[in-house]
């Protein structure tokens, strides 16, 4: 689905994820962070990139790898993306949502 | 003569050590090491705590499917050296090789959630990823009067990650058998944002929880267990409260592949994902639920990255480039209770498929609806296991990169 955020054109997956993350910018990221009740401050943006720097080498992303990133521990990932922090997070950095099975 | 080792002796290692003894060249030697002497039938751990399966139903010896031209060595492994190209085993012994396959999938490890492995481990808190826990759980709900059982996810990845699903529905069926539905209340609770989370499964398969009155509590990631409370809880202060607990705890990598200085946060092999081959070093391949790809772990998906790992294989050896062509590609049976069963054929960018399976338009199996074929299929799937599966031979009708015929698509956008 195309369509615009933050003024810039975009294309989006039924479940409202970025489908190119070629296409996310900081104002971007905001507008779908506000979308999903998150307020962007300081200590989002390491937490964001990580995720898009684990994702660019395929790693597959969980709360527990992030919560040994050394960037954030898990209750602090809950605190910056407070009901599914990873879920949210991902659409937030422009990412796939996490596989997972059916 | 040169060494190919493979460590693991489970559903792929079994199968690559078959696939291997037919083609490889004659100047190379195999050598397969497990700490085990019997091979578990580990989908039938499923089918314990209903008494449909006993134990001596889904355990063989491990010898008795190796090739001949295998050699094995029942010790377990304490490391690997991936500089001197080296396996440690326990006891002192060190085996060369030219090329390692790893294949020691994956356990349960229920120390990594505080109040799970305590004194309530067994009692009241239960795992059918075992044997062990099997069979206790089956003794445990023989004797449980009812209440409020909870059927519980920890983290992902877990292997057959449908299978606390088809536990549930497997539960549902049986205490409804015993004529104790109105003494048995049950809920599913996962990390996940629902029981089926892509969506083409949501729509058609999230009926059948409510149909059968189950509750899902989604998004709960445990942070303990309260086990005289009997209570999880999780990061947000969320609480479930059970009087039974069935739990997968959260699934490793083998502890020999962290003291070896390669693995990911779980022990995870990284692996690239097309090729199998390990991003640990060019001779080190890894196949199976050992690795850290984003496919299922399941034995299906073990049989469909045996072909493609032979072939790279072959090429490593003559030094050609590989095939990047694994696709992801998964088929599962889902028990749903009652006698009937789902079967669900997806891949990497393909979600989850109906229509008719494996002949186009004929079946005689349906995808992504409910029947008594595909229960028959489940039940069967012991006996291709054990005959075709792990002895290397080609299931028929059934190709490892998926087939687009007879199925109705929906692509992942991603
Ligand atoms: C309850 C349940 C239900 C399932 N249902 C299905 C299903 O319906 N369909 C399906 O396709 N799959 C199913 N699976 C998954 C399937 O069993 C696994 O994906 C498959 O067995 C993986 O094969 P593997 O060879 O990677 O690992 P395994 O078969 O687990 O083999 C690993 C081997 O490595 C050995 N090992 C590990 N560490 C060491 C060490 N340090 N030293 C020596 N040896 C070691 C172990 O002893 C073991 O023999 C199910 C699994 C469970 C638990």
């Amino acid at each position: 689905m195309e369509t615009t955020i933050a003024g810039k054109q975009v294309k989006l997956n039924e479940q409202g994820y970025l489908t190119d993350l070629n296409e996310w910018n900081r104002d971007v990221a905001a507008a779908l962070a506000a979308e999903e009740g998150v307020e962007l401050g300081e200590e989002h943006w390491p937490v964001l990139e990580y995720l898009q720097s684990q994702h660019k080498q395929e790693v597959p992303l969980t709360i527990r790898n992030v919560g040994k990133s050394g960037i954030v521990d898990i209750k602090g990932f809950y605190a910056l993306f407070p009901g599914g922090p990873l879920k949210k997070a991902s659409r937030i950095a422009g990412i796939p949502k996490p596989a997972s099975c059916i | 003569m040169k060494h190919l080792v493979i460590l693991g002796a489970g559903t792929a290692g079994t199968m690559m050590s078959n696939h291997l003894a037919k083609s490889l060249p004659k100047e190379w030697d195999i050598t397969i090491i497990d700490q085990r002497k019997i091979h578990h039938y580990q989908p039938g751990y499923l089918f314990i705590p209903f008494g449909t399966y006993t134990e001596s139903d889904i355990v063989k010896p491990v010898k008795k499917f190796l090739p001949s031209r295998a050699k094995y060595i029942q010790k377990p492994i304490l490391n690997v050296d991936k500089d001197k190209d080296l396996v440690h085993l326990e006891g002192g012994q060190a085996i060369p090789y030219d090329l390692l396959i790893i294949a020691t999938g994956t356990d349960i490890a229920p120390e990594e959630t505080p109040g799970m492995a305590g004194p309530h481990w067994h009692k009241s808190i239960f795992d059918f990823y075992t044997l062990n826990g099997a069979v206790k759980l089956h003794r445990a709900l023989e004797e449980w009067n009812g209440g409020h059982l909870v059927v519980h996810i920890t983290e992902m990845p877990i292997k057959c990650p449908v299978a606390p699903l088809e536990f549930t529905f497997l539960a549902e069926s049986y205490f409804h058998e015993k004529g104790m539905s109105e003494k048995v209340k049950i809920t599913f609770v996962t990390p996940m944002d629902g029981a089926f989370t892509k969506p083409v499964a949501s729509d058609q398969l999230g009926h059948l929880l409510k149909d059968k009155g189950i509750d899902v509590v989604p998004n709960f990631n445990v942070m303990e267990i309260d086990g005289d409370a009997k209570k999880l809880i999780d990061y947000e202060g969320k609480e479930v409260s059970y009087d039974l607990l069935v739990t997968v705890p959260t699934n490793k990598g083998a502890e020999y592949i962290e003291r070896s200085g390669f693995g990911d946060e779980l022990n995870f092999v990284p692996t690239h994902k097309g090729t199998l081959q390990s991003k640990v070093k060019d001779n080190i391949f890894c196949i199976g639920d050992a690795t850290n790809i984003p496919a299922s772990k399941a034995g299906s998906v073990a049989h469909f990255e045996g072909e493609i790992l032979m072939e790279n294989i072959k090429r490593f050896i003559e030094g050609r480039e590989l095939k990047d062509e694994f696709d992801g590609h998964a088929n599962c049976f889902v028990e749903t209770g009652h006698g009937k069963a789902l079967l669900i054929d997806f891949n990497y960018t393909h979600q989850p498929v109906s229509g008719t399976f494996p002949f186009p338009g004929i079946g005689p199996l349906t995808l992504l609806r409910e029947s008594r074929m595909n229960h028959m299929g489940k039940l069967a799937f012991k006996w291709v296991y054990w005959n075709m599966l792990i002895t290397g031979r080609h299931i028929p009708f059934v190709p490892s990169k998926m087939s687009e015929a007879g199925k109705n698509f929906e692509e992942i956008q991603s």
